[in-house]
C-alpha cells in the first residue's frame, strides 16, 4: 500500500489551489511510506490540465477525458476515482467542498475508511497516523485506516500549496467507467457563481471578516479594508443568513477553514463555531463595542469600540502607509 | 412522499470548548455536557415536515416522516423529541458509539431503506461532535442513489427535488430523482428555503426549526419507536481507528488597544503585518 492518488480538482479550464495542498500531503505520505504519488484529473477537457500537473513531482499523472464529466457530480465522477483508486493505498483530496462530496461516495464504493479534514500526516511502523480536528477544532483525534485502500480529505490551511519540481511527469489516459443509476437520476440545472476578484478565502494572506453587526454596509464597510490588504472577504454565519454577503465567505467548523497572517473580526462575537475556522490565524484582530466578547479570548490586538468609525479610519490609514 | 431522517446526538456543541482530554490521550471526555440534537439533523427534520405539509395545516402529513438514530437507550430521548416535532414512527438501532463510524453507520441504514422504501433519505451535512461529513454520501453510493449534499434550498417536484446547493464559489442547482438522499446545510430552515408540491408560493416559515407544542410531547409517548440490533443490520465494523487524542495547541488572549493608531502602531512595529 505504497502509494498515494491524488484526486485533482479542475474547473473551467483551471486547476484549483486545493489541489497543490492534497499534492503536499501526497509527498509527505508517500515519502513516509516508501513509495510515490500520482494525480488523476477528470473532465470533457482535462487533458488540458495535465500538462500544469505534470510539473508537480507525481510519477505519473492520469487523465480521465469524456464528455460525460464536463461538470463535476459525484455521480459521475466517483466510478472512475474508484476504479482508478483500487490500484493505490490511500486516495486524497482537498476537503473543498469537491472533496468533501466526492470522497466519501468513492469510500462507499471501495468499502473504505474515510478520514475527513486531515490537518497532519505520520508514519509509524509503515502505518499513516492521521490527525484530524473534532467538536469544532477543541480536540484533535489521531487515526488510523484499516481498509485496503485509505481515503483522505485534507484541511487546505494545513497543508502548503506545491510548487513545481524538476522533471515533467509522464501523461496517460485512463479508462472512464460509466455511472450507474445514480449518474442518470441526477441532472445539473445551473450554477449561480458569485463573482469574486479577490483572493480565495483558504488561500489569502490577509482576511477581513465581518459579523452581524455590519448589516446592509457589509460591503461597503470592508471593501475598502480589503482593498488596501488586497486581502481576502470572510464572514461569520450571522452575516451570511442574513444576505449581508454570499454565503460562501462563511467561516468556521461547517464554513471554510483559513489560516492567515492576519485575519480582523469585525462585529463578530466568537461562538465556537466561528473560531473552529479562524483561530489557527498568525495574527488576530478583533473589533467589537463589546469588550467582553468571547472573541478577545483569543485575540491579540483587540479594539473595543464602534466598529462603522473605526473600520473606515482604520481603511484610510493602511491605505495611506500602503501608498507609501 | 416518505422521508427517513437520521439523528444523532452530540455533546452540546454550543459548549464544546469544554470537552477534556485526560494525560494519557485516551479519550474526549465529555462528562458534564448535556445530550444535544446535532443542529443539522434538527435542521433535516425540519426539512421532512416541511416537505410533506402545506406549511399552514402543520398538523397534516402527506406522506410519512420516519426519524432513525443509532446509539444506546438514551438517544431515545432525541427520538421522542423528533416524534413530538412531528415524525411519525422511530428506530433505534441498538450499538454503543464504539461500535460505529461513517461507513458502519451508511451499511445499517443502507439496510433500513431496504425494508423502508423511503423516496427520499435527509441527514445532516455533518455530525458536529465527529466533524466527519460523510455517511450521506457513502449512504448514496451504497444505494447507487443521486446524492444532493449541502442542500441550502429543497423545491419538491414531480417525483424529483430541486435543490440548490452550497458550495465554493456559489450555489450549484441539481435536480435529484426519487429515490435520492439528501444531506442539509444550514441555510436551508431559511423562511424560504424548503416547499413541498403543495406549499403556496407566498408561504413563509419562521427562521428557523419548529418546536413541539406541549400536547404534542405528551402525544409522542403513543407514537411507534421500534428498536433494532446494529448486528441485524450490518456486520461491519469501523474502519476509522482512533489512536489517541489531542488537545489544542492553547491560544492566549493579547492585549486591548486604545484606538486605531495604537492597532497601527502594534501590527507595524510589534507584528510586523503591515
Ligand atoms: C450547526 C451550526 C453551525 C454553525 N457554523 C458556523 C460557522 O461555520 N461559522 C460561523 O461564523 N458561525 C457558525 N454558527 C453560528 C454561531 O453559533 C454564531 O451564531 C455566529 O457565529 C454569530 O455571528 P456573529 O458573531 O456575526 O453575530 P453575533 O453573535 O450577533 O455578534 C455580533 C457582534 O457584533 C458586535 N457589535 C454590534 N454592533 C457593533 C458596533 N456598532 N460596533 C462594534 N461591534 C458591534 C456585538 O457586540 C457582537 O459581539 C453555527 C451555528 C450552528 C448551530
Ligand atoms: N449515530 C448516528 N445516528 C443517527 N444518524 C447519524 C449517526 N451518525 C451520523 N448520522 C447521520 O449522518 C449525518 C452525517 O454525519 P457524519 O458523517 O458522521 O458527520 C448526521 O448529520 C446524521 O444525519
Amino acid at each position: 500500500m505504497a502509494n498515494v492518488l491524488v484526486v485533482a480538482e479542475f474547473a473551467e479550464g483551471k486547476v484549483k489551489k486545493t489541489t497543490h495542498s492534497a499534492v503536499t500531503f501526497a509527498r509527505t505520505a508517500a515519502t513516509a511510506l516508501g513509495g510515490s504519488y500520482s494525480i488523476l484529473v477528470l473532465g470533457s477537457s482535462a487533458g488540458s490540465a495535465a500538462e500544469e500537473l505534470s510539473k508537480l513531482g507525481a510519477a505519473k499523472v492520469l487523465v480521465a477525458e469524456d464528455a460525460s464529466l464536463e461538470h463535476y457530480l459525484a455521480e459521475t465522477y466517483a466510478p472512475t476515482v474508484a476504479a482508478v483508486a483500487k490500484d493505490f493505498g490511500v486516495v486524497v483530496a482537498a476537503a473543498s467542498a469537491f472533496g468533501k462530496d466526492l470522497l466519501p461516495r468513492v469510500a462507499g464504493k471501495l468499502e473504505a475508511g474515510y478520514a475527513a479534514d486531515i490537518t497532519e500526516v505520520s508514519a509509524s511502523g509503515g502505518t499513516l497516523h492521521y490527525k484530524r480536528p473534532m467538536y469544532a477544532g477543541n480536540a484533535f483525534g489521531v487515526c488510523v485506516i484499516d481498509s485496503a485502500v485509505q481515503v483522505v480529505s485534507v484541511r487546505q490551511s494545513a497543508f502548503a500549496a506545491a510548487e513545481a519540481t524538476g522533471a515533467a511527469a509522464p501523461i496517460e489516459k485512463v479508462a472512464v467507467v460509466a455511472a450507474g443509476q445514480a449518474g442518470a437520476r441526477i441532472e445539473r440545472v445551473k450554477f449561480d457563481q458569485v463573482k469574486n476578484e479577490r483572493p480565495e478565502l483558504a488561500e489569502a494572506s490577509v482576511v477581513v471578516a465581518g459579523g452581524r453587526a455590519l448589516k446592509e454596509q457589509f460591503y461597503d464597510l470592508l471593501n475598502p479594508l480589503a482593498d488596501a490588504f488586497g486581502a481576502a472577504i470572510g464572514a461569520s454565519r450571522a452575516a451570511c443568513d442574513n444576505g449581508y454577503c454570499a454565503s460562501d465567505l462563511q467561516v468556521g467548523q461547517t464554513g471554510k477553514v483559513v489560516a492567515p497572517g492576519l485575519y480582523f473580526a469585525i462585529g463578530i462575537s466568537g461562538a465556537i463555531q466561528h473560531l473552529a475556522g479562524m483561530k489557527s490565524s498568525k495574527v488576530i484582530v478583533s473589533i467589537n463595542k463589546d469588550g467582553d466578547a468571547p472573541i478577545f479570548q483569543i485575540t491579540d490586538y483587540g479594539l473595543v469600540t464602534d466598529l462603522f468609525k473605526a473600520v473606515p479610519e482604520l481603511a484610510e490609514k493602511v491605505r495611506a502607509i500602503k501608498a507609501g | 412522499m416518505k422521508i427517513l431522517v437520521a439523528l444523532k446526538r452530540v455533546a452540546d456543541p454550543d459548549n464544546a470548548n469544554k470537552v477534556k482530554i485526560p494525560a494519557d490521550g485516551s479519550k474526549i471526555d465529555t462528562t458534564g455536557l448535556e445530550w444535544k440534537p446535532n443542529p443539522f439533523d434538527d435542521y433535516a427534520l425540519e426539512t421532512a415536515l416541511r416537505l410533506t405539509e402545506d406549511g399552514k395545516t402543520t398538523k397534516v402529513r402527506k406522506g410519512e416522516v420516519v426519524v432513525v438514530s443509532f446509539g444506546p437507550k438514551d438517544v431515545e430521548t432525541t427520538l421522542r423529541s423528533a416524534l413530538a416535532t412531528g415524525a411519525d414512527r422511530a428506530i433505534r438501532v441498538e450499538c454503543t458509539d464504539e461500535q460505529l463510524d461513517g461507513l458502519v453507520v451508511a451499511k445499517a441504514i443502507a439496510k433500513l431503506v431496504e425494508a423502508e422504501k423511503p423516496d427520499l433519505v435527509v441527514l445532516g451535512k455533518q455530525a458536529v461532535d465527529g466533524d466527519s461529513n460523510q455517511v450521506g454520501q457513502i449512504l448514496a453510493e451504497l444505494l447507487d442513489w443521486p446524492q444532493a449534499a449541502f442542500a441550502a434550498t429543497v423545491r419538491e417536484e414531480a417525483g424529483a427535488v430541486l435543490v440548490g446547493r452550497e458550495v465554493d464559489g456559489g450555489v450549484l442547482e441539481v435536480r435529484v430523482k426519487f429515490p435520492a438522499v439528501l444531506t442539509v446545510d444550514l441555510r436551508v430552515v431559511a423562511p424560504t428555503s424548503v416547499y413541498s408540491a403543495s406549499t403556496d408560493k407566498a408561504f413563509k416559515y419562521n427562521e428557523g426549526v419548529r418546536f413541539a407544542p406541549l400536547p404534542a410531547i405528551m402525544q409522542a409517548r403513543k407514537k411507534p419507536l421500534d428498536t433494532k440490533n446494529l448486528s441485524d443490520l450490518t456486520a461491519e465494523k469501523p474502519r476509522i481507528r482512533y489512536v489517541k487524542y489531542e488537545a489544542p495547541p492553547a491560544r492566549k488572549a493579547g492585549s486591548k488597544v486604545a484606538d486605531v493608531d495604537a492597532l497601527l502602531d502594534k501590527l507595524k512595529n510589534e507584528a510586523k503585518v503591515i
